[in-house]
């Protein structure tokens, strides 16, 4: 497998592999850290780089811009970009802030609710009400058993 | 310098700096994405990233907390789900053709059709318009029902009663009974 | 804000740029880079700009919500009824021939103007509503302690 690994072929992949080293970068963060709008940061990345990586598939060497000249004389000779990419992606990044909008609501939401936006705090305030829950409740059918 | 940003993210504890440096982040991939031809994927980006998400994230920041508190997890499940995820991708783009090729089968098929009819049946110069608005139309009426659902729900999370300010009280009471009546 | 005298003269200066080269963005996005969503969100951040270095009271006197509520929904009435309007002339939906039977190109350039517009309006619309969302919150952190 190794074979194929000229320089060439490195410098022709590069691009791709420094993308991954990005998204991998905001998924760690998303993983990894417990406060939710650094979660939100983190995706930001993650999703800016997946962008990236797909318009890289679609530019050509040497060519340009996919906008035509003003009076539409197209000369024969001029490579364009592809773009089909840039069409998809511009849907994406609109989606992308569409979510980011409603996720931040969100939080507000609950650092009115639970009074903190770390997850460890979160999750122990969800595990206690859930254990006072349970003792309610077992105490119901213990009462009437 | 794409990279050093996205590693300050990580490390950084003050939620005002990851803000910036996440409008950092946007800038810079904005000047990448017009070296790599797509400008108006550019200027989107740069708006919405520079503009419009710094500013709803100080919003959040304003509402919540300024500085996040250190988990005491210990950092190695994640290391490794990020390697293992990492290195499938790498396995992936080996596959894949060389940055910047014409033969690449992206380039096929649908593409050079586009480039030849769109001068022909649309007749205007941006063609990533032209597509946007024209060949493919109908997903850019789904996405702009996907933004119209975005501000609606916005709106229903952030108009309770409870904490709003309370400068005109009675104003606040009407205009919720408005959009109650409004959205039922 | 109120002592911030240099903010307050530069933004009444800069809003009515801001507002032109939007709709400059809008109404070109056909011959350069832009459209109906850079345009859209170039005007919102006006708004935001205004509203953020003068209060959101004076922004909402210039731009009140209930116009921008209205506007959200206005933007993808205007594009599904372009669609709809090609359905009642007899031909498909979306069918921007309908637009100009006699010259199918000059249709396709008026379709595509309107529906940029109508994408124009409504991401106006929610980014202005959503920043009005936010902003109409009690901070919890006071202006002091940034």
């Amino acid at each position: 497998m190794f074979q194929e690994f000229t320089w060439e072929f490195i410098v022709g992949h590069m691009n791709y592999w420094l993308f991954i080293v990005l998204m991998m970068t905001g998924l760690y963060v998303v993983v990894a850290r417990g406060n939710l709008v650094k979660k939100l940061v983190g995706l930001n990345i993650f999703q800016v780089s997946v962008f990236m990586l797909y318009i890289s598939v679609g530019k050509v060497t040497g060519g340009t811009a996919p906008i035509f000249p003003t009076d539409m004389k197209i000369d024969p000779d001029v490579i364009y970009s592809n773009p089909l990419p840039h069409v998809l992606i511009l849907t994406a990044i609109v989606v992308g802030i569409a979510t980011t909008s409603l996720a931040l609501a969100l939080i507000v939401r609950i650092r009115e609710a639970y009074d903190t936006i770390e997850e460890a705090g979160i999750l122990e305030i969800e595990s206690a009400i859930c254990r006072e829950e349970n003792r309610i409740h077992g105490e119901a059918m213990g009462g009437r058993g | 310098m794409l990279v050093i940003t996205a590693l300050a993210v990580v490390r950084t504890r003050s939620l005002f700096a990851v803000v910036m440096l996440s409008g950092v982040f946007s800038l810079l991939s904005a000047l990448l994405l017009v070296t790599l031809d797509a400008v108006d994927v550019a200027f989107t980006e740069a708006a919405v990233g520079a503009g419009i998400s710094t500013v709803l994230m100080l919003s959040t920041l304003a509402l919540t907390t300024r500085h996040e508190r250190p988990s005491g997890a210990s950092p190695a499940i994640p290391l490794f789900v990020v390697l293992v995820v990492g290195a499938a991708l790498f396995y992936g783009t080996l596959d894949m053709p060389n940055f910047g090729s014409a033969e690449a089968p992206a380039m096929q098929h649908v593409y050079p059709e586009y480039m030849e009819r769109a001068p022909h049946e649309i007749g205007i110069p941006n063609v990533v318009t032209a597509i946007l608005a024209s060949y493919r139309g109908y997903d850019t009426l789904g996405e702009t029902a996907v933004v119209f659902t975005a501000g609606v729900g916005v709106l229903l999370l952030l108009s309770g009663l409870r904490r709003r300010r309370r400068e005109d009280g009675d104003d606040d009471d009407d205009e919720e009974k408005e959009e109650e009546r409004g959205q039922g | 804000m109120r002592h911030h005298l240099i903010l307050r003269v530069v933004t009444k200066l800069l809003v009515g740029t801001i507002i032109l080269f939007a709709l400059y963005v809008q109404f070109h996005g056909d011959y350069s880079p832009g459209g109906g969503f850079q345009a859209g969100v170039i005007m919102a951040v006006a708004f935001i700009l205004y509203g953020i270095v003068f209060s959101l009271a004076k922004v909402q006197q210039v731009f009140p919500p209930w116009l921008v509520h209205k506007l959200v929904a206005l933007g993808v009435l205007i594009y599904a009824g372009t669609g709809v309007y090609s359905l009642l002339t007899g031909y498909n939906y979306l069918d921007y021939t309908a637009l100009n039977p006699s010259y199918p190109e000059y249709g396709q350039e008026r379709g595509i103007l309107l529906v940029e517009f109508g994408v124009g309006v409504t991401v106006t619309g929610v980014m202005v509503a959503v920043y009005y969302a936010f902003a109409a919150r009690t901070p919890v952190i006071s202006d002091e302690e940034w």
